[in-house]
């Protein structure tokens, strides 16, 4: 066992972990930080994306040992409430607005994901979008909602006004 | 602004028809969800299973002694030690009355018959250790060939999966429509053709892939028991598991908590939900199981799997004479729930949306020694639309003709609607020229064309090529009289509730399981409607057998058809209650009363009004209402249709091919779908999307690859192509409306359209791109080197060799594909 010290969505945390646990392990089983998840045991599915010190990271690749000494957000800590309307990041009511999920076990990682694209890159293109988000998957949505829903709070996250259709053709 | 103006701006807006964003959202975006994997209870153990590493073999011997001295493992069990009590995982549907089922045991005892079989299950105080002790677990295996080519297995003298039978023939369906009297003699038909067009197609064996891993916790409470599953159908799981288990029915209960997609793939009375069950049974404590993704895409069922001889006969002026099918389908090792019932439900989809006066349809089920088969997204339906798609796009070729021109001289006219096909189908209603013609628009067809000539003239090395797809589907599963004379185990109806509480608010108890759909949004649009209360008054029940006790949950786009109608028939109940009461509190007669926007009011009588809400209240105190009736107007409805609903649609798909790599880019695709009576335009346009993802996905990347022993070598999602938004286009949609006439809300089901109809229009479209260079089939998925194979070597591209996956070291992916590496150059037997 080694001993960690962690701040999670704020909080900090003091506690002994295997050093074969997995990031993700610790925050859903150690925390109970079940809002980020696993989908798959080859870090190809995005779904346990959280943010490290700032840059998302797949919590999948990560020892928990690793984190030891670092500031951890997780999609329950990125807005600043219980998830009230008008607490939510602006990323999370973009997806909301643009239907950008359907069964939501992606969402976490993909909000994550999305949050992190938009600090590197303000204002990006469509193309740049799926690219960005190309190390998460989704099966529900088919992306197209999902790349407007970040194209939407690039819009609100810069000022100007929202530039994504709502319902494409059939709006 | 004019007085009737102002009259529609107070009146509260149509809830039915809005984009309303989901009420599902909120604890989605948050993390605030509740999948199983969530559940922790006191004293819960954690099961790992031990799974075969061998296709076929006998089981000599199983040592579990070091892994049960293994820290923190608390029990481990072989299939022997539950042999007695496991009985067989249920199939629902024997499709003839002589079909073969040989028993699934959900832990093998004696003979393991694919890959990725439970034989042995570690029951660890974590997870952790649970898992560490799986690899402690020492099976001998006696190996037996592995049968795992259908053509092969049907074969004179071939290897058996089941050496106790006779064959590896499951059951022979025939549906020929001159017998049943829906149709002409195809034999005949064909003898007199002028034109005949045959194929031998394949439908690669796909891997649902719900993002959720599966999941099931149960927990014991004396000789009850609770179970929470990643489950589409906690109602079904229900009863099945009381049938097989011996646990009584009243005392299970099941609760499908957030569900993270299914696809049909989570439609299964899993081997796992058994064994849990069982060892809940037998340790008395809670018990948690939760696959790896490699555990889902190795022994959670697989879709597809067929290969179809098809047959089309015509005259010279493309007027088609007769279709003649031969399946193949793939069971796998074993029959699940609806296993063979897959192939046959699509044996009535082949004719689609043409007028054929003969047709014949003929399936054999084939055992193989890999993961059972079972309901994918569409489920017998793609196959049919595939099929039926490539061979009209390969007898236009024949004939020298436009394929959308000979589609047009076949299919259903508006104004013949309802038309009983060659199937014997009723389908309802539709206008498929209304559908293309917005299609093609969408998609700018002339242009495209015009741009494609351009390439050929100038012999552009990258082909630009144009696939249709106009297809329908049967929807709303299903008229229960229509499933018994399939001989499928249960009906089709759906049940809903609404209770109305004291303070106005509403309960919507729906028998259908939602994972991902959204019918908390669309069933609180209906009940506003019908109730005229808040949307924000409902809240949707569902998806737990103590709180929603009848149901038959979720899949082959029967929700919002059959349990959305049942909602609304339950709400008219609630109003024809409240009437009642209504006109006892306004001292008027029934017939005087109106009911609109929540109130009932005098005719003629302005002020005297009541709102249902009110009235709910009234009901409580319950101090003041009519003699005759019970203090309640509470309301409970079972609906089941009468026919299947027929939504349909063009779809439409540009493709760039790259003559020198093999590379093919979507350049545009657009779809017009007729779904009915869209409830929540946003909800649809999302399933279309969802659909089109998973039909695209099957034409150019996803293809559970068997090697010659047996194993899956796409057992992880590094091999197993789930595409990414990188790998996908924007998708242009629309709709045409025509309303279902089966149910009152018009609604079609648009769950499975995007996925049915998508894949032929892709490969239509890369065809078209290259036939001119003598290409007239390319196996899916259509990697880079099929393409290339085909264009330049001939052929459909060859099978993908197994070497070709990552799995093999010949790494490959779309991102990297077409560029030839060392290691991708090993790929292939090129
Ligand atoms: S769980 Fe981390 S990438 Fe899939
Ligand atoms: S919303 Fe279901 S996986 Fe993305």
């Amino acid at each position: 066992m080694t001993s960690i010290n962690v701040r999670v969505d704020g909080m900090s945390y003091s506690d002994d972990v295997e050093p074969r646990t997995l990031l993700v392990h610790y925050l859903r089983e150690t925390l109970g930080k079940v809002g980020t998840v696993v989908g798959c045991d080859t870090s190809n599915c995005g779904a346990c994306t959280v943010h490290l010190d700032g840059e998302s990271v797949k919590s999948c690749t990560v020892f928990a040992v690793q984190a030891d000494g670092c500031e951890v957000t997780t999609i329950e800590g990125v807005s600043s409430s219980d998830g009230t309307d008008g607490a939510l990041h602006p990323v999370q009511k973009a997806f909301h607005e643009m239907h950008g999920l359907q069964c939501g076990f992606c969402t976490p990682g993909m909000i994550m994901a999305s949050i992190d694209l938009l600090k590197e890159n303000p204002s990006p293109s469509e193309t740049e979008i799926r690219e960005g988000i190309e190390g998460n998957l989704c099966r529900c949505t088919g992306y197209q909602n999902i790349v407007r829903a970040v194209q939407q709070a690039a819009g609100e996250m810069s000022g100007s006004p929202a530039g994504a259709d709502t319902l494409g053709a059939q709006a | 602004m004019t007085v009737t103006e102002d009259a529609a701006t107070l009146a509260p807006a149509k809830e039915v028809g809005q984009p309303r964003r989901r009420k599902e959202d909120a604890r989605l975006i948050t993390g605030r969800t509740t999948w199983t994997d969530n559940m922790v209870l006191p004293g819960m153990l954690h099961l790992a299973v031990v799974r075969s590493p061998v296709a076929h073999a006998r089981i000599t011997g199983i040592d579990v002694s070091a892994a049960q001295q293994a820290p923190n493992v608390v029990a481990v069990f072989t299939g022997r030690d539950l042999a007695e009590e496991q009985g067989s995982i249920p199939c629902a549907w024997p499709v003839t009355p002589d079909m073969v089922n040989p028993g699934h045991p959900s832990i093998a005892v004696d003979q393991v018959n694919h890959v990725g079989e439970a034989v042995a299950i570690v029951v660890g105080r974590s997870k952790a250790a649970a898992t560490d002790a799986v690899e402690l677990v020492d099976v001998d295996y006696e190996i037996l060939p592995p049968v795992l080519d259908m053509e092969a297995a049907v074969a004179e003298g071939a290897d058996l999966v089941h050496d106790q039978l006779e064959s590896n023939t499951s059951y022979h369906f025939v549906f020929d429509a001159g017998e049943a009297g829906t149709g002409a003699d195809t034999e005949q038909a064909f003898a007199d053709a002028e034109v005949v067009v045959s194929r031998r197609l394949v439908q690669q064996r796909l891997i649902p892939a719900f993002m959720e891993p599966r999941s099931v916790v149960v927990q014991p409470q004396g000789d009850n028991f609770t179970m929470w599953s990643a489950t589409q159908i906690p109602h079904v799981l229900r009863v099945m598991l009381a049938m097989v288990t011996g646990v009584p029915e009243h005392k299970l209960r099941i609760i499908a908590p957030d569900v993270g997609g299914g696809f049909g793939g989570k439609l299964q009375v899993n081997p796992e939900e058994v064994l849990a069950l069982l060892l809940a049974r037998r340790l008395g404590k809670p018990v948690k199981w939760t696959e790896t993704r490699s555990e889902s895409l190795m022994a959670a069922h697989h879709g597809r799997g067929q290969v179809q001889f098809i047959d089309i006969a015509s005259d010279r002026e493309g007027n088609v004479k007769g279709l003649r099918v031969r399946l193949l389908a793939d069971m796998g090792a074993y029959l699940r729930l609806i296993t063979p019932g897959v192939p046959a439900l699509g044996a009535f989809m082949f004719p689609g949306i043409y007028k054929f006066p003969a047709y014949r349809f003929e399936c054999d089920g084939v055992f193989t020694n890999k993961v059972p088969t079972d309901a994918y997204r569409g489920a017998g339906r793609p196959e049919a639309t595939f099929a039926i798609e490539r061979i009209m796009d390969e007898l236009a070729v024949e004939l020298g003709m436009d394929p959308l021109e000979l589609r047009r001289k076949n299919w259903i006219q508006a104004e013949e609607f309802p038309f009983t096909t060659v199937a014997g189908l009723e389908y309802d209603s539709g206008d498929y020229e209304q559908a293309t013609q917005k299609a093609l628009e969408l998609l700018g067809y002339d242009e495209l064309r015009a741009e494609q000539q351009r390439r050929r003239e100038s012999g552009d090395p990258v082909q630009l090529g144009i696939g249709f797809s106009t297809f329908t589907e049967m929807c709303g599963l299903a008229p229960s009289r229509v499933l018994g004379s399939l001989s499928y185990g249960a009906g089709g109806w759906e049940s809903a509730s609404i209770r109305m509480l004291p303070t106005g608010k509403v309960e919507v108890v729906t028998g259908s399981t939602p994972h991902g759909q959204g019918h908390e949004t669309a069933w609180s649009q209906l009940v506003a409607d019908q109730l005229g209360v808040p949307f924000e008054d409902v809240e949707v029940l569902h998806g737990d057998t103590a709180v929603s006790p009848r149901g038959m949950d979720t899949y082959g786009s029967r929700s919002l058809v059959v349990g959305g109608t049942a909602v609304v028939k339950a709400a008219e109940k609630v109003v024809a209650k409240a009437r009642k009461v209504a006109a006892h509190l306004l001292e008027a007669s029934e017939d005087d009363l109106e009911f609109a926007d929540g109130k009932f009011s005098v005719r003629g009588t302005p002020g005297a009004t009541v709102g249902i809400q009110e009235i709910a209240l009234a009901v409580f105190a319950a101090h003041n209402y009519p003699e005759d009736v019970e203090p309640s107007i509470d309301a409970e409805a079972t609906f089941d249709p009468v026919n299947f609903s027929f939504p349909h649609g063009t779809h439409l798909c540009a493709m760039e091919v790259d003559t020198d790599t093999g590379m093919v880019k979507i350049r545009k695709y657009a779809c017009v779908d007729d779904v009915g009576t869209v409830v929540n335009p946003l909800i649809v346009e999302g399933q279309v999307h969802g659909g089109l993802a998973q039909g695209i996905a099957q034409a150019l990347y996803e293809e559970a690859v068997y090697d010659a022993d047996g194993n899956l070598t796409t057992g992880s999602f590094v091999d197993y192509l789930v595409p990414s938004a990188a790998d996908l286009p924007h998708f242009d949609t629309a709709n045409t409306v025509h309303a279902a006439p089966g149910n009152p809300i018009g609604a079609k089901g648009v769950g499975e359209a995007g996925c049915i109809a998508s894949t032929p229009a892709v490969v239509n479209a890369a065809l078209d791109a290259v036939r001119h260079l003598g290409v007239s089939d390319i196996l899916m998925p259509l990697t880079p080197e099929r393409v290339w194979r085909a264009i330049h070597q001939g052929g459909d591209g060859g099978d993908r060799a197994t070497a070709g996956t990552n799995a093999y070291g010949g790494a490959q992916t779309e991102s990297t594909a077409g560029v030839s590496t060392p290691a991708s150059s090993l790929g292939g037997d090129r």
